[in-house]
């Protein structure tokens, strides 16, 4: 009896914790496909929903979804796990599979150009639709593909990135080489992603407030397909350009929002992305209470 | 015995914050704080402070876990550019993230907020 009044104790103890302690996720960028050198810090956790829905010459209208669960292990090492979701319309919805991502930050100090490696292993099927990446000569044509069928075609891949980012008086300016292979079969796939953004004001404001110009980010990433190993180029690739929008509220929900524009034959017209983003800062700090039965 | 560790353990830590401070470059440790003596900036360093650091150095600066206090004369009598490298650089040894994504004026706040009144003398 005393057991489980010390557990529902440290339970509540670690909820308090849970929605007391963390409160923002500031700083955040606005971009959806770049990644920044910016680390999750340890042991905060930051959930997000990143959606992502565009209309395919010859296929249907479909939703790509990617719940994101992003953990700081340490100041150099930021580990993410992704659960994919699939709707099409007049076809069906369904799961698409996972990814873990992680990424080590190669340089301890602050430089012009902060580089750091992205290393992610997918297991998905070919009717994800997610888009976090392009590569190859992935386009329109593969989102046409019906979902029923593509459903049915594995995709296990390594992904790695070379993420150089810098930051410049107030502007966050990122550059990533992407190169995937698929385990079992297909040549080595390469792509790109280019950012550049910052927030609407550089000082914050003495107030706690929702429309500081400081919590809001407006940037612009452009992302694409550079073939493969046997025939690369921009030949039969898709590019995208995207201005993008992020807005953090005081209780610390971020909200992104980007249109983007497919600049080749072989791109999707438009592409639509929206996400939501939480952070709760010191989760690990947390969880290693309720787990000691300490207070947080 | 405990005592006597965790005294060791205050120690080391705040010996660590000092090693932070201390391995600002001296170039970069006399700049200045272009925000100095302003109350705005101070309030909105206050708020920062609260987003930013409290999860981790406390919400009045009083240090959690490994996080060392900052509420001590060591930091309010640091060189304002000592601050402002430690903030933009963060140590990876000691877990202290960096800060760089914050603008420059921004982290210039949180040091005028971490130099300025109500700051332990």
């Amino acid at each position: 009896m005393l057991q489980g009044r010390e557990t529902v104790k440290t339970g509540g103890a670690i909820i308090t914790a849970l929605f007391l302690l963390p409160r923002f996720c500031a700083g955040e960028g606005p971009f959806f496909v770049t990644y920044t050198h910016r680390m999750e810090e340890p042991r905060n956790l930051e959930m997000a929903i990143q959606n992502v829905t565009g209309s395919p010459a010859g296929g249907n209208r479909f939703l790509g979804t990617a719940v994101e669960l992003e953990y700081g292990v340490t100041g150099w090492w930021t580990s993410g796990f992704y659960l994919d979701w699939q709707s099409t319309r007049g076809e069906s919805a369904f799961p698409t599979g996972y990814r873990w991502e992680n990424r080590f930050r190669l340089l301890p100090r602050e430089h012009w150009i902060n580089p750091v490696l992205y290393v992610e292993f997918e297991n998905l099927n070919e009717a994800d639709r997610s888009l976090l990446a392009v590569v190859g000569r992935d386009g329109a044509e593969d989102l046409a593909e019906p979902v029923g069928e593509a459903r049915h075609e594995k995709e296990r891949e390594f992904e790695a990135k070379l993420i150089l980012s810098s930051y410049y008086k107030g502007w966050t300016i990122s550059e990533n080489l992407i190169a995937a292979k698929n385990i079992r079969r297909e040549p080595y796939e390469f792509g790109y992603a280019a950012g550049v953004s910052r927030p609407l004001a550089l000082r914050a404001r003495a107030e706690r407030c929702n429309l500081c110009p400081e919590n809001i980010q407006a940037g612009m990433e452009v992302y694409g397909g550079l073939g493969t190993h046997a025939a690369f180029g921009l030949h039969n690739t898709s590019h995208y350009v995207a201005p993008t929008v992020a807005w953090t509220l005081a209780n610390g929900t971020t909200f992104k929002v980007s249109p983007g524009f497919g600049i080749t034959d072989t791109s999707v017209r438009r592409l639509w992305r929206f996400s939501v983003s939480y952070e709760i800062t010191q989760f690990g700090r947390a969880a290693r209470q309720l787990f000691r039965g300490g207070r947080p | 015995m405990r005592a006597v560790l965790s005294a060791l353990a205050c120690a080391a830590l705040v010996l660590g914050q000092g090693g932070l401070l201390q391995r600002a470059p001296a170039k970069a440790a006399s700049a200045g704080n272009p925000l100095e003596g302003d109350e705005q900036a101070r309030r909105a360093g206050a708020k920062l402070y609260a987003r930013e650091c409290a999860a981790c150095h406390g919400e009045n600066r009083e240090g959690r876990g490994s996080a060392p206090k900052l509420a001590r004369p060591e930091v309010f009598h640091a060189m304002p550019g000592a601050l402002f490298w430690a903030l933009r650089n963060g140590s990876l040894r000691t877990g202290m993230p960096s800060f760089a994504h914050l603008p420059e004026a921004q982290r210039w706040q949180i040091v005028t907020f971490l130099r300025g009144e109500g700051a332990p003398r």
